[in-house]
């Protein structure tokens, strides 16, 4: 300290001590510095440790509404507008911007009111023929719009909801319409005026199909082709009719599919009768399944992409049916699962409009939430007292309306995020639409709104195992051998060498090794097949023959190499016979091949991809070695020396030292290198990413390719809508990943801890 | 024999080949880069030889680099679509050569495999040349003439020096072209477009008055108008250099004698390989080599130089390092001389450490997820909401690979300190303490000072592994092509919201994304090369502190 300078003179001498005031303003000051960096130094680490956590916490509540069950809120009760006292209601709809819904009356009358308060806003009267009273009422799928009056004298009207946007004062402004892609005069399905009992109605861009049951049992379907004349306008509409043939009892319902390939008869016997009617020329009746035994279908409905059937019993069954290709090309209705049982007959079922979920209604006013390819039951809760009559749910899942037999409606905010996504969904075989059985698949996107999310994470995570599994096929030998060899036999002074290469090794980007991986080892691999085979056969057998040469050889020219030189020693060697492996690859393939070892591959029936689990296993383990190498070598160097010595006096050789006292102990040590190592396989991105073709695959084909969880994320995640069902379930593929390697590694961890107390005690 | 093999001795020696067989892997993976990636920039010699079907006789000319050799049976030929003459039996070997051939704008493919047995003898004429094109790859050819405007100035004696000052003369034109359109254009476009969200701020704003909101907006258009007549004086000016870049034109012809036009403003370099010297030819190896180094990437990556993924990675990295050194070495601090060491610490202790082995996806996914949507969004949200819908920090950027990649190697800093404070004898400590120093002082100025080093070490090999990593990076912050660097001189100088090249990266896109992976492929090895040289250097550094501390706290403590 050089403040000696300006302390004061006291009247005795100079004093090298400073004053009292300035000592004890001096400690006030050390105190002050030690207990700010004690708390400064505690405050960043926290932060440090919290933010460390706070992966863990973040990704959690990424994936936690995945799991969320459905909330549905009933915010308003009035009674349903528009619906007069002796008309029934048949129809119920909401808007895409939840803000309008209609009312659909059995007397033609479509009313549009505010669903904030219930005020009407328009009301339409669907024109009808002179004399004929409505008999029958059909919707096509909810996303079309589109609804359809029979009536007695054989007559049909088609008409379709449209929403005029406009934005007056930059406020959104939305007037209901209604329109007639057929014209609005009715149309005439039945030359004999014979009376329409059941209606079905489909509406595609394919064209529109409506099918009845006349009121003398008779099933007919149409098809509707709209000619407009470009210069004038004109509309001129051409009728296709065919009588399909007939079953015992009578139609309750008819569904149409929007590809006009498949239709479904209910009847009131609990069958579903399904037709062929892709060529109208000549439909075929394709057989019928039985839903119930004790009761009919009161209910069904085609759910998005109008494949699957979801039909609803009398004895509350909800079962789901969709048509499955069989080995001669044909098409059966198929029951594919069902849905938990409701305690009274189902009134009404109303499927989302981009998803495959269903809201369902009985008897009892009970009301449940389901999603067709999860089998998932998201809600169930008592709506009203009576039958739940109508639902209505919003095309963007956000609103329901609900009606009862006394026309009160509920106007209900929906909570329903994540329907699609069950622990079934994931991990269990699925049945999906147009596959032959159910399976594990992940494809998660594909075009259009009618796609059906295929969300398991069997494939990825097979993958991912497999890729880990031949990376450590690969490098578990070699690194222990390797680990045990540079400990216990290696010269020092090699071993000083030796380290720091295999850390250099460790340090190597792993997407260098995943490109020599993908545009070198692989096209390389293709060409050499037998040399990579050969390598693995003849590398062990060519030491041993060199090793027992070498203990053949005159001592003198033993001892010119110094003990713990084996290594050095051996590389000539696998270098030599590497390159003889390579060399005589093509003939090998001539030989034995027929020229080419991979068009063999082929031939005997195993796909060969260029990019395959052989050269990730190579890429991989390359990668892995370093780790396991330097643990295992940590745990067989720190082998307590009294004990390897103790056994050598004893006469014991050294390989023997190895087996008996070595080996046994460092093992567990080893194991965790193990460990280590397959949690960072788990965990690579790039070599896989790059050295694979990256189509998920559920095999353990060594030359075939697979997706791991890391490049699936890798792939996909920039290329999803942020919040959406496959971001979370990406989320959640990173949750697993994350949740693997941390319990491998502490794992791994714990045991090396243990270890070392253990050598302590030693 | 049976002795031998019941000493163990083969046992020995099979580790023995482990060993050997890891390190000739690392030894001959590196040598393999170093080779590929070293020989790209050697001008190769440019060979001539006819090519043709055995039967009709010798026929197309072929001129270009040899790139490689093949042997392969024959069936595999055949299925190669190679014209194998039929009396070659299915167990013979036929050799193939790759050629680049270059001149993509007059044949179509630059590289093409030509089989052995119809090749006449290889020749390398004196006067072949090579140019290195702005557009459309290498050019392989014979210098006929040398046009300017139209008229011819150089034929025969002296062209070739007349070409090579013309090639001079139209790079430094079109550096200068580059300059403007680059800097002085885009500052003036940074402008206008900050002018123009000041605009829509305005009209969107309910608080302004209607007189004040015209004044402002009068203000606005006044600075639009002056901007406007800087733009046009710069086009202008640009247009003039462009004329003067395309005055000259250079005749060449093809190997099979066709004359074509070249514009020598497209071209950045012309090589006669077989013409050169040793000593020109180590000159023309290392002016490649600058170029790759320093020159920006052409021709979607697949040439030219990797100048912006260098500096992207060096400035990510710089600053990942400047986010990860305090707080790693504070928390290792507090792990290590403050917290109260008990079960719950061992735990944190353990979890902290079990951090460096989870995947770096993870992290990519965690700093995607909370890095740019949440926390840049809700930045864009309070700061920048005049430009939304278009996002500044609400989408992949610098900060956000830095701060994702600091999140990564907060664990290996964390060890390494921690390790080396372990170290530090406890003698040493109690020492201080005894002397009457508080903790924080025995601290400051005893126990981090030995502990340099080991935070050293720490931040290294964090340096090498965030250099390396790639796959968080294409979630947050990583891109093809970024057509301006991060740091330049228009304000704020380091623009944290920009998206950057990486080397890593680089590799991963042209050696997988690109469509003319022939072409790239010397470029990915080069670019590896860079890549490993870094961080192998690195990591020997940090190897070489750390052995040196482990000896001098050795020396301390017997």
């Amino acid at each position: 300290m050089n403040d000696t300078s300006q302390r004061p003179l006291s009247g005795q001498g100079r004093s090298l001590l400073p004053s009292p005031e300035q000592r004890e303003r001096l400690r006030r000051k050390r105190a002050f510095k030690d207990s700010f960096s004690r708390y400064g130094i505690g405050a960043a680490g926290i932060a440090v440790v919290l933010a460390l956590g706070m992966i863990f916490v973040y990704l959690f509540s990424e994936v936690m509404p995945l799991f969320k069950s459905a909330q549905v809120t009933t915010q308003q009760t009035y009674s349903v507008p528009g619906v007069g006292g002796d008309e029934a209601l048949e129809h119920l709809t909401i808007d895409r911007h939840d803000t309008l819904g209609a009312s659909f009356t059995d007397t033609g009358r479509i009313t549009f009111f505010d669903l904030d308060g219930g005020d009407l806003r328009a009301s339409f009267e669907v024109p009808r023929p002179e004399g004929a009273s409505r008999s029958a009422f059909a919707t096509a799928f909810a996303t079309t719009r589109a609804f359809a009056y029979g009536y007695d004298n054989g007559d049909i009207s088609l008409g379709q909801v449209e929403y005029a946007i406009t934005y007056p004062d930059n406020l959104r402004h939305i007037e209901p319409e209604l329109e007639f892609p057929l014209g609005e005069e009715p149309l005439t399905l039945d030359e004999e005026g014979r009376a329409i009992q059941v209606l079905g109605l489909q509406v595609s861009d394919r064209g529109i199909y409506a099918a009845v049951e006349l009121d003398d049992g008779t099933l007919m379907v149409t098809s509707f082709d709209v000619q407009e004349n470009i210069m004038t306008g004109a509309v001129t509409v051409e009728q296709t009719t065919a009588e399909l043939p007939g079953f015992d009892g009578s139609a309750r319902q008819i569904l149409i599919d929007n590809r006009f390939r498949h239709l479904y008869v209910s009847d009131d016997a609990g069958y579903i009768h399904h037709y062929d009617i892709g060529n109208l020329d000549d439909p075929q009746y394709r057989g019928a399944v039985q839903v119930t035994d004790s009761g009919y279908v009161s209910e069904m409905v085609l759910l998005n992409g109008t494949v699957s059937i979801i039909a609803g019993t009398s004895d509350g069954q909800v079962r789901q049916y969709f048509p499955v290709r069989d080995a001669q090309n044909q098409h059966d209705l198929t029951h594919i699962r069902d849905f938990a049982r409701y305690e009274a007959p189902i009134t009404h079922i109303a499927a989302e409009h981009a998803r495959r979920g269903f809201l369902v209604g009985d008897e009892q006013g009970s009301l449940g939430i389901h999603h067709a390819t999860a089998g998932a039951d998201v809600f169930d809760a008592r709506m009203t007292e009576g039958p739940l009559v109508r639902i209505a749910i919003s095309p963007v899942n956000s609103m329901a309306l609900f009606a009862d037999e006394n026309n009160q409606l509920q106007v209900a905010e929906v909570s329903n995020r994540h329907p699609g996504i069950s622990f079934s969904s994931l991990w269990q075989r699925v049945w999906y639409e147009g596959s032959s059985q159910p399976r594990y698949v992940w494809q998660s996107t594909a075009g259009g709104d009618e796609y059906e999310p295929k969300m398991s994470l069997m494939p990825l995570t097979v993958g991912t195992l497999k890729a880990a599994f031949y990376a450590m096929l690969f490098a578990t030998p070699l690194a222990l051998m390797g680990a045990v060899y540079t400990a216990y036999f290696m010269s020092p002074r090699l071993r000083g060498k030796v380290k720091p290469t295999i850390e250099v090794m460790e340090a190597l980007p792993t997407v260098i090794l995943g490109f020599l991986a993908g545009l070198w080892l692989a096209p390389f691999v293709e060409n050499h097949l037998p040399a990579v085979f050969s390598i693995l056969i003849l590398m062990p057998i060519a030491m041993l023959v060199f090793a027992y040469l070498w203990s053949r050889l005159p001592e003198g020219l033993r001892t010119a190499v110094p003990d713990g030189w084996e290594a050095v020693i051996l590389m000539p060697l696998i270098v030599l016979v590497g390159w003889a492996c390579v060399t005589a690859s093509p003939h090998v393939e001539i030989m034995f091949f027929d020229g080419s070892m991979r068009q063999w591959l082929t031939n005997t029936g195993f796909n060969y991809d260029q990019r395959n689990a052989l050269v990730v296993g190579i890429a991989m383990g390359f990668a892995v070695i370093p780790t396991i190498f330097s643990i295992a070598e940590d745990a067989v160097f720190n082998v307590p020396r009294h004990l390897t010595q103790g056994s050598l006096a004893l006469g014991a050789t050294r390989w023997q030292t190895v087996v008996g006292v070595v080996l046994p102990t460092a093992s567990i040590g080893m194991f965790s290198a193990v460990m280590m190592g397959f949690g960072r396989a788990v965990g690579e991105t790039m070599i896989v990413l790059m050295a694979t073709g990256n189509s998920p695959i559920m095999n353990f084909n060594i030359f075939e390719g697979m997706r791991t969880l890391s490049a699936n994320i890798a792939v996909e995640l920039t290329e999803t809508a942020v919040g959406s069902s496959h971001f979370r379930v990406l989320f959640l593929a990173a949750l697993v990943l994350l949740g693997m390697t941390f319990v491998v590694n502490t794992l791994a961890e714990i045991i090396r801890q243990r270890l070392r107390k253990r050598y302590g005690n030693l | 024999m049976k002795l031998w093999w019941k000493s163990g001795a083969p046992w020995i020696w099979l580790n023995a080949g482990a060993v050997a067989v890891s390190i000739i892997m690392v030894l001959g993976l590196i040598g393999l880069i170093a080779v590929r990636g070293l020989s790209h920039f050697y001008p190769t010699e440019i060979v001539e030889f006819q090519v043709g079907d055995p039967e009709l006789g010798l026929g197309q000319m072929v001129m270009g680099e040899h790139v490689r050799a093949e042997t392969i049976p024959v069936p595999v030929a055949r299925d190669a679509g190679i014209n194998v003459p039929p009396e070659l039996g299915e167990d013979e070997l036929v050799t193939r050569h790759l050629i680049k051939q270059g001149n993509r704008d007059v044949t179509g493919n630059d590289f093409a495999w030509y089989a052995e047995l119809q090749m006449s003898e290889w020749l390398a004429p004196r006067d072949a040349m090579r140019l290195e094109r702005r557009e459309w790859g290498d050019f392989y050819g014979y210098a006929v003439r040398v046009l300017e405007d139209d008229e011819v100035v150089a034929e025969g004696e002296g062209l070739w020096d007349e070409l090579q000052s013309r090639v001079e003369r139209a790079n430094t034109l079109f550096r200068e072209l580059r300059q403007i359109e680059r800097n002085d254009v885009g500052v003036i476009s940074a402008e206008m477009e900050e002018l123009r969200i000041r605009e829509r701020a305005l009209q969107r704003d309910p608080n302004v008055e209607p007189d004040q909101l015209q004044t402002q907006l009068d203000q606005i258009q006044e600075r639009q108008g002056v901007l406007q007549e800087a733009f046009q004086a710069l086009s202008a000016e640009i247009d003039i250099l462009r004329s003067e870049l395309h005055r000259d034109t250079l005749v060449a012809t093809v190997v099979g004698g066709e004359e074509v036009q070249i514009r020598i403003g497209d071209i950045v370099r012309a090589v006669q390989p077989n013409n050169l010297s040793l000593t020109a030819k180590v000159v023309e190896y290392l002016q490649q080599f600058w170029a790759f180094v320093s020159g920006e990437p052409r021709e979607a990556n697949t040439a030219g130089g990797i100048f912006p993924a260098i500096f992207g990675t060096v400035t990510m990295v710089l600053l990942m390092s400047m986010i990860v050194s305090p707080f790693g070495v504070l928390a290792a601090i507090y792990l290590r001389e403050y917290a109260k060491q008990g079960p719950l610490l061992k735990l944190i202790r353990i979890s902290v450490y079990n951090l460096a082995g989870v995947p770096s996806i993870v992290y990519g996914v965690f700093g995607l997820g909370f890095f740019i949507y949440t926390l840049g969004g809700s930045i864009d949200q309070l700061f920048y909401s005049e430009r939304l819908p278009s996002p500044t920090f609400g989408s992949p950027a610098l900060i956000w690979a830095s701060l994702t990649l600091a999140l990564l190697t907060l664990p290996v800093v964390i060890v390494s300190t921690e390790e080396g404070l372990a170290r530090i004898p406890s003698s040493v400590r109690q020492g201080s303490l005894a002397l009457g120093a508080t903790k924080s002082e025995t601290l400051w100025k005893v126990v981090v000072p030995l502990a340099t080093p080991a935070m050293m070490t720490g931040m290294i090999l964090a340096i090498a592994r965030a250099a390396g990593e790639v796959a968080p990076l294409m979630l947050v912050g990583v891109v093809k092509l970024a057509p301006t660097l991060p740091v330049d001189g228009t304000f704020p100088f380091v623009h944290l919201d920009r998206q950057i090249m990486h080397l890593g990266f680089h590799i991963y896109d042209v050696g997988f994304q690109s469509p003319n992976v022939e072409a790239a492929r010397p470029l990915v090895y080069a670019t590896a090369l860079v890549l490993v040289i870094l961080i192998i250097v690195l990591n020997l550094t940090a190897i070489s502190i750390r052995n040196r501390l482990r000896e001098r706290y050795r020396a301390a403590t017997d």
